[in-house]
């Protein structure tokens, strides 16, 4: 066993925890530096999920992910900073602070996982893994001006990764090219019973940019009110190079969009409310005081280890689920996912994936986003694949006011590898 | 619309903790976003989840689990190979 060393500048605020001696072995991904988000749990090195309530907390077990970058020879050379338990759009809701957005520092990276986005983006790591919940790998990767793919829901095990909203959540890869995703999409992708949600479907492939006679749909919400109309022509003149290259453009409707974020919103927060119903100062963490009763000990811890935007959708999640509001919320938002998941199966009757941007406008400036809903609906863009499951991608595609602009495409369930073609495709058009 | 008294019920029953200084905002925000939600009011029932997959099933088989002094090592209330908890009552 040999080691990489690593001793970054880490002025983006891009790590949590980083080692400076990596064990590195053979395999495909021998001596590569990788980083890897810290709500992904690390035998031996701590994983805070950027939260007090996780402080001192050192998990006595590898994710399977983890377990299959050390098999490939990976050098995990740190932990990356994110919006505590991936609750964010910015990584400013961080307990560690925010992460700076290397593509200029007085904006945000995105979030959630905004320090792999920033570690990759700055050169201090070749590869980062993220945690997708709504755009949490997407828009970093938009923001900073990466690739970042969230896979099809089921193909990479979730074993091991701290739970925020298990029916929407994907870990994935992150790079600056799409060849170095598509490896790490490799790597991810070796079936696991530990997840009973992962099916065996091994990713095994060669980005091929040839896109000729390829059908895709254009939906127009995506680029509909709220979205930059500067963001807007960047990601359109993108399409239309892949339109010269040989694809064919169907401009189409996904009306599902009109209910999508709420339905994501109610979901994640019930699934919230229940996942970090674990953290009571037991087991792990600032420690609950045993003279105390049950309830308010584990009150005052959890007003303690919880950020605000935590607290806030634990208590959300809490009133969706809650006796009498029920029906309201949490039955009518899964009828509204089942609506996104339609829209996205009639469009694949006629197209082969669909695209448009990421995010609607290019990165924030910190702190520039205060009120929690505006702060939501940024989000717009992204949840649909994840309430659909389906696999999606962000690859740049030029700038806006000299900052990075994602485009997104989205394919097929279990077709990962048609939206990593696009990407390459996409790729060859962009000068780099 | 929700009131203070709800959002502190809602705190009590999620074991959030709240003060009462924080109640006005949370409760301001609270408004915001569930006026949002109401949008889902004009969502159609559109019957069972459509299903194609098939459940995968395995066989039950014991397999080691992690060692109990790893597992008690991340807490500092452990007692005789237990966890020690607040008490109940």
């Amino acid at each position: 066993m040999t080691s990489v060393t690593f001793s970054p500048d880490d002025r983006y605020n891009a790590f949590i925890t980083t080692l400076s001696e990596a064990e590195t072995g053979p395999g495909r991904l021998s001596d590569i530096p990788v980083a890897v988000k810290d709500n992904i749990s690390t035998r031996g090195i701590p994983t805070t999920c950027a939260s007090r309530i996780l402080t001192g907390y050192i998990p006595p077990y590898d994710a399977h992910v983890v377990t299959l970058l050390k098999r490939e020879g990976a050098a995990i050379v740190g932990k990356t900073n994110m919006d505590e338990f991936g609750m964010g759009t910015t990584t400013e809701n961080s307990a560690f602070g925010p992460t700076l957005n290397p593509a200029d520092p007085t904006r945000v990276p995105g979030g959630s996982s905004g320090g792999s986005a920033a570690a990759v983006a700055a050169g201090m790591v070749r590869m980062a893994i993220g945690t997708d919940t709504g755009g949490s790998i997407r828009c970093p990767a938009a923001f900073c001006g990466i690739v970042g793919l969230k896979p099809t829901y089921g193909r990479v095990s979730r074993y091991g990764l701290i739970a925020y909203a298990n029916s929407l959540e994907q870990i994935g890869p992150m790079a600056r090219n799409v060849e170095d995703v598509s490896l790490l999409m490799e790597v991810l992708t070796v079936h696991d019973t530990r997840d009973s949600t992962t099916i065996a479907c091994p990713y095994r492939h060669t980005p091929d940019p040839t896109i000729r006679g390829l059908k895709i749909g254009v939906p127009e919400e995506f680029f509909g009110e709220g979205v930059d109309p500067r963001v807007a022509s960047v990601v359109w003149e993108a399409i239309t190079r892949l339109e010269a290259q040989g694809a064919e453009i169907v401009t189409c409707r996904m009306p599902s969009m009109a209910f999508a974020l709420a339905a994501y919103y109610v979901t994640c927060t019930s699934e919230a409310s229940s996942n970090l119903a674990r953290f009571d100062g037991v087991r792990y963490g600032p420690q609950a005081d045993t003279r105390r009763t049950w309830h308010e000990s584990f009150q005052d811890r959890r007003r303690e280890g919880f950020g605000t935007e935590v607290r806030r959708r634990i208590m959300l999640g809490t009133f969706a689920l809650s006796s009498g509001y029920y029906g309201k919320y949490y039955a009518k938002a899964q009828a509204a996912r089942q609506q996104v998941r339609n829209d996205f199966l009639r469009l694949f009757r006629t197209v082969d994936v669909i695209a448009g941007p990421t995010m609607p406008t290019v990165a924030f400036r910190l702190g520039e986003k205060t009120d929690p809903l505006s702060m939501y609906l940024s989000d717009i863009l992204t949840v649909p694949a994840n309430l659909a499951g389906v696999p999606a991608i962000s690859v740049p595609c030029g700038t806006s006011e000299g900052l990075p602009v994602g485009l997104q495409v989205m394919g097929q369930w279990f077709r990962d590898e048609k939206v990593i073609d696009v990407a390459a495709a996409c790729e060859q058009g962009v000068s780099v | 619309m929700i009131e203070e008294k709800d959002v502190e019920h809602i705190a009590m029953l999620a074991d959030i903790g709240i003060t009462k200084e924080e109640l006005p905002e949370f409760t301001g925000q609270f408004n915001e976003i569930l006026d949002y939600f109401d949008i889902l009011d004009e969502v159609e029932e559109t019957g069972a989840w459509e299903q194609e997959l098939a459940n995968i099933f395995r066989e039950d088989e014991i397999v080691p689990s992690l060692p109990r002094d790893e597992v008690l090592a991340n807490t500092r209330e452990a007692e005789d190979g237990f966890f020690r908890a607040p008490r109940v009552m």
